[in-house]
């Protein structure tokens, strides 16, 4: 099997904090992380070459930094590392990002999964994965939970909906994006960080990809970012204070007021 | 690179080096210098710079034929036949846009014996639905639905098109925008018109809620947004309300599909409850182990809503990932959200935080959820949520 | 302090400490509560290729030494010292054979405790022979192609669950302590059986057991070395593994520290938090610096070790000596700066303040230690 996995380095959002008085992000400090969904769909990717052998690149577009995500996708058991790296490719929108994605995975030549993250920590857009499989005209199956079975034709799997899941049957080749509920990752291993510390990392620039130049980077992008602000602190109420029966007192006037039909 | 330092006018204020989300700009000498590896083009800095310092400059693309787009589009949602109220939440801002705009509201309907519903789409606002009624678009896959919005978009020309943030319709929309090389906003919480432009502003969180970003799409049609359950009003129903129906076929290869849905399970306690919930009652890592959270549900039941949970609790496996709210979890917007033991980080007030009275209880006194509760304690909820449960029941019972 | 580490000993480090911080600290407690052994924290360390840093790569292990051993006990000793000392016991259990194994002998067993398919432990002490190792009991008598075992071993770390042991036993009781031999013994062998597992003050999930040999017949290829060195290889080996019991001391005391400091950030009495009170200021510091000390005397010593040195049994034992003394000392100070809480179990400072007792115990209790340190000062004194 040849397996593609895309990821992304993006801030450590969990730890993201505003500035009480100048009301902006506070970045130091802030580690860059490999996205939480993609540790999912990397450990997937390695079961799947667990189970029916074969290749894993990992890819991600981004700043030179972003090879460190590269090398720990290694350092866990993926194969190889591409980073798709130019300055050109700054102020890609999604549009953007999936197309460059695509024209690199173009390059790589055949693959039979693709397995993405279901959305990045950072912009929480979940559109690059369904982007690059329609850039690349391969079907998509989102929020996947389960690969129930897989071979190097075709694949049954679980998919997440609001209401439960579908169970939906796919041809390959084909791009899976995953959520949490799919697997446990792994801690990497000691020869597997050996191998990450020591593995060429192959860069891809813009002439590199046989793309249009008029789609990549912020000439590239249908949408641009005209304005960014920290949204108004919502505004305090009031603490409530005294013994525990005059609290309850006060929380269920309250709720009376809200909810005058129920109690 | 489209962005440069005009050092003539800069001078030293750090203002745009606070400004930047990724840490691109650091200060030389006593001028501002740009890391171009790091700098996205986000253009937060050029808004910060109080002395016009900063250019960003974007090359003009070529002019499509924008002035042929006309319309707002709300595409609908159905599950099993049933319209989800997703939808009349599209509705009902999308008449707003349309109205400021001066331009037609429309529905675009996909599935199979869907036509008796075409009245719900316009009672609630719809001029025009667009109809594809077809056994292969019973259940949503992703390309048979793409490809018949793809067609209708080219043939008819929306300017803007909305479509549930759902998980149909966030797969569906991003494939149809990526093809037709429009501009797609995803998880918007604010949706307006530049009324001097004409331009559609989607305004969306980002650094996982800590920042807010307003996005256009200047040059590609149509400009295309994705908007999340219960964030905007649903539109009212007004059943004198009349529209055309217009029905659209299309050929095998439109409708084909190369996956196939074989199956669709649906779960208990997958609690739908909690997203359409008037009350809800959240607990997070203060409530110490998942047994506690049967106080919660105690409360729930006697007061009639749903009980909610915090990341942390749904990390622990205290409980199931369809109750947790948040960022990475479901927006809810109830008239009352009660949070106990939950400290209020960013990721899960971006799912609460347009709940009407939120009341918090935490032992903590600088927990950041005190700053978003409109009524807040300090104090034990083992000894206040009991109390509470007790109350309301001697309250209904009499 | 940075302690210069190579590459490959900082990726172990950060391993380790991965390990520790995802894997071990959310199970510590309940696993002490239960009593129960660590097999899934081991089957992580294994599948991170850490069971065997310290076996030679022709056997399957990562081929480092005394020191990544060091590096990996410490951070798994800081989230728990009985889930640490399960792993460590199995360096233990494999020393014997590493130092005095023929090529036969290392490749039957070596690569399946690398891989982490299996454990060792170490049998040499008996209910009539803790510090007198020297008054064994069990007897290990020629028969043929064989030695039949009979005795009994008490308090084994990783006894029952380990399946390759290494037991120390009289061929030759004449000969005092010159007639001991040392052999590898496989768990299921007829004639080999375990007690009951012994309920401990600390390390509670370490398994701890008697053996119990009723004419166990082990075959002749299993014993390791020559007839008569079974009590060098003991000492050698716990020449090779006393700086280990070091760094688990040291993960323990700083695993205490760690706590006790962040508590005393929080705790707030007299209107203030009580790391501004010049009483526990003091004691933090003291604690801080006892740690620190006791780190770089297990780590010079491992290096050291590692280096190829001959002479290392002074500051093998002072290293495991001065480390576990330490980490009674600091883990008793940090309950002591949690107040009332640091009592109660709900809070994890008792449990650090258990488990270090252990440390000035086995492996040669603190006062061996002392006299071996004696007996070598006075030897080096008389040599010059």
């Amino acid at each position: 099997m040849n397996i593609i996995v895309c990821i992304k380095q993006v801030p450590d959002t969990a730890n993201v904090k505003i500035d009480p008085q100048t009301n902006t992000l506070i970045r130091e400090g802030v580690e860059s992380i490999i996205n939480p969904f993609d540790m999912y769909a990397i450990e997937e990717a390695v079961r799947t070459k667990e189970k029916l052998g074969g290749n894993i690149i990992v890819i991600t577009m981004g700043p030179p930094q972003a090879e460190a995500a590269l090398r720990e996708a290694i350092s866990l058991g993926a194969d190889e590392g591409i980073l798709v790296s130019d300055r050109v490719f700054a102020g890609s929108d999604t549009w953007a990002t999936s197309y460059t994605l695509a024209c690199a995975i173009r390059k790589i030549g055949k693959f039979d999964i693709i397995f993405c993250g279901k959305q990045a920590a950072d912009g929480d857009t979940a559109q690059v994965g369904p982007g690059i499989s329609m850039h690349l005209d391969i079907p998509q199956v989102t929020y996947v939970k389960k690969i129930e079975d897989l071979t190097t034709d075709k694949a049954k799997v679980e998919r997440m909906t609001e209401e439960g899941y579908e169970i939906v049957e796919t041809p390959l080749p084909v791009l899976f994006t995953v959520v949490k509920e799919i697997n446990e990752p792994r801690i990497p291993s000691l020869k597997g960080k050996i191998k990450a510390k020591s593995a060429q990392i192959k860069t891809l620039m813009a002439k590199d990809l046989d793309a249009d130049e008029k789609s990549l980077g912020l000439n590239g992008s249908p949408t641009q970012v005209v304005k960014i602000f920290t949204p108004p602190p919502r505004e305090g109420g009031v603490m409530l204070a005294g013994s525990t029966q005059e609290i309850v007192d006060k929380l269920v006037e309250v709720l009376k007021d809200e909810c005058k039909s129920k109690i | 690179m489209g962005i440069e330092i005009i050092t003539e006018q800069c001078v030293g204020c750090q203002a745009c080096l606070k400004a930047c989300p990724f840490g691109a700009i650091s200060l030389e000498g006593n001028l501002a210098v740009i890391d171009f590896d790091k700098c996205t083009l986000c253009g937060a800095c050029v808004d910060s710079c109080k002395f016009d310092a900063i250019l960003l400059r974007k090359e003009e693309a070529a002019q499509r034929d924008i002035a042929a787009y006309k319309g707002v589009w709300v595409v609908a949602e159905q599950y099993k036949g049933n319209i989800q109220s997703i939808t009349y939440e599209l509705l009902g801002k999308g008449r707003d846009l349309a109205d400021k705009l001066g331009v037609e509201l429309c529905a675009v309907l996909l599935g199979k014996d869907m036509r008796a519903k075409t009245d719900e789409l316009i009672h609630r606002g719809a001029e025009k639905v667009y109809i594809v009624d077809s056994p292969k678009l019973a259940q949503y896959q992703s390309e048979p639905y793409s490809k018949v919005i793809i067609e209708l978009i080219n043939e008819y020309k929306p300017e803007i098109v909305l479509c549930g943030a759902t998980s149909t319709g966030r797969s569906l929309i991003a494939r149809v925008a990526v093809k037709i090389n429009a501009g797609l906003t995803a998880d918007c919480t604010g949706l307006d018109i530049d009324q001097e432009k004409g331009l559609f502003l989607q305004t969306r969180p980002a650094f996982g809620g800590n920042i807010m970003a307003t996005i256009i799409c200047p040059n590609h049609r149509p400009q295309m947004a994705t908007v999340r359950h219960k964030v905007m009003k649903e539109a009212e129903v007004d059943t004198s309300r009349s529209g055309e129906v217009i029905e659209k076929t299309y050929s095998e290869s439109v409708l084909s599909s190369r996956t196939k849905v074989v199956n669709v399970i649906e779960e208990e306690g997958q609690s739908v409850n909690l997203s359409e919930a008037d009350i809800i009652v959240s607990g997070g890592r203060g409530l110490g182990k998942p047994e506690n959270f049967a106080l919660l549900h105690e409360l729930a039941d006697a007061i009639g809503g749903a009980v909610g949970a915090s990341r942390a609790a749904v990390d622990a496996d205290w409980i199931v990932y369809s109750h947790q709210v948040g960022q990475t979890g479901k927006t809810v917007c109830p008239k009352i959200y009660i949070s106990c033991g939950i400290s209020g980080q960013i990721q899960h007030l971006a799912g609460m935080s347009s709940s009407d009275i939120i009341i918090a209880i935490n032992k903590d006194p600088d927990a950041p959820i005190f700053k978003a509760a409109n009524y807040g304690i300090v104090g034990d909820l083992f000894e206040i949520i009991p109390a509470l449960t007790k109350k309301i029941k001697s309250i209904l019972n009499t | 302090m940075d302690y210069l580490l190579t590459e490959e000993q900082n990726m172990i480090r950060d391993l380790a400490r991965q390990i520790a911080d995802e894997k071990i600290r959310p199970v510590a407690a309940e696993y002490d509560e239960k009593e129960e052994f660590p097999w899934s924290i081991l089957k992580v360390i294994a599948e991170s290729d850490l069971s065997g840093i310290y076996i030679e790569e022709a056997y399957g292990g990562m081929g480092g030494g005394i020191t990544e051993l060091c590096i990996a006990t410490e951070e798994f000793s800081k989230a728990c010292g009985g889930i640490a000392v399960s792993y460590a016991a199995s360096a233990l259990g494999s020393y014997p054979i590493i130092l005095y194994g023929s090529e036969e002998q290392k490749k039957k067993y070596l690569p399946d405790i690398a891989s982490g398919k299996k454990l060792a432990a170490f049998g040499l002490t008996e209910a009539s022979a803790g510090s007198d190792a020297g008054a064994l009991s069990t007897t290990a008598i020629k028969d043929g192609d064989y030695y039949i075992l009979n005795g009994v071993k008490q308090w084994i770390t990783n006894g029952g669950e380990a399946e390759t042991y290494t037991i120390v036993a009289m061929t030759d009781k004449s000969k005092g302590s010159r007639g001991a031999s040392t052999f590898i013994v496989e768990k299921g062998t007829p004639g080999f059986e375990f007690g009951k597992k012994e309920k401990k003050l600390g390390i509670r999930s370490s398994t701890t057991r008697e053996l119990i040999f009723t004419n166990c017949k082990v075959p002749k290829e299993n014993l390791l070395g020559k007839e008569g060195l079974g009590f060098i290889v003991a000492m050698k080996t716990f020449d090779k593994s006393r700086p280990g019991i070091g760094a688990q001391a040291v993960g323990i005391a700083q695993g205490a520290l760690d706590h006790a400091l962040r508590y005393a950030k929080e705790r707030v009495q007299f209107g203030k938090p009580v790391t501004s009170f010049q009483g526990i200021q003091f004691m933090l510091a003291d604690m801080g610096t006892q740690v620190e000390a006791a780190r770089a005397l297990v780590y010079s010593t491992a290096k050291l070790i590692d280096s190829g040195a001959k002479d290392i049994s002074k500051l093998s034992a002072m290293s495991k000596l001065f480390a576990s003394d330490v980490a009674m000392k600091v883990t008793t100070d940090a309950v002591q700066i949690f107040g009332g809480y640091g009592y109660m179990r709900e809070y994890p400072v008792e449990k650090y303040m258990r488990d270090a007792k252990i440390t000035q115990i086995y492996e040669g209790t603190n006062q061996i230690q002392r006299s071996i340190i004696a007996s070598e000062m006075i030897k080096e004194m008389l040599r010059k």
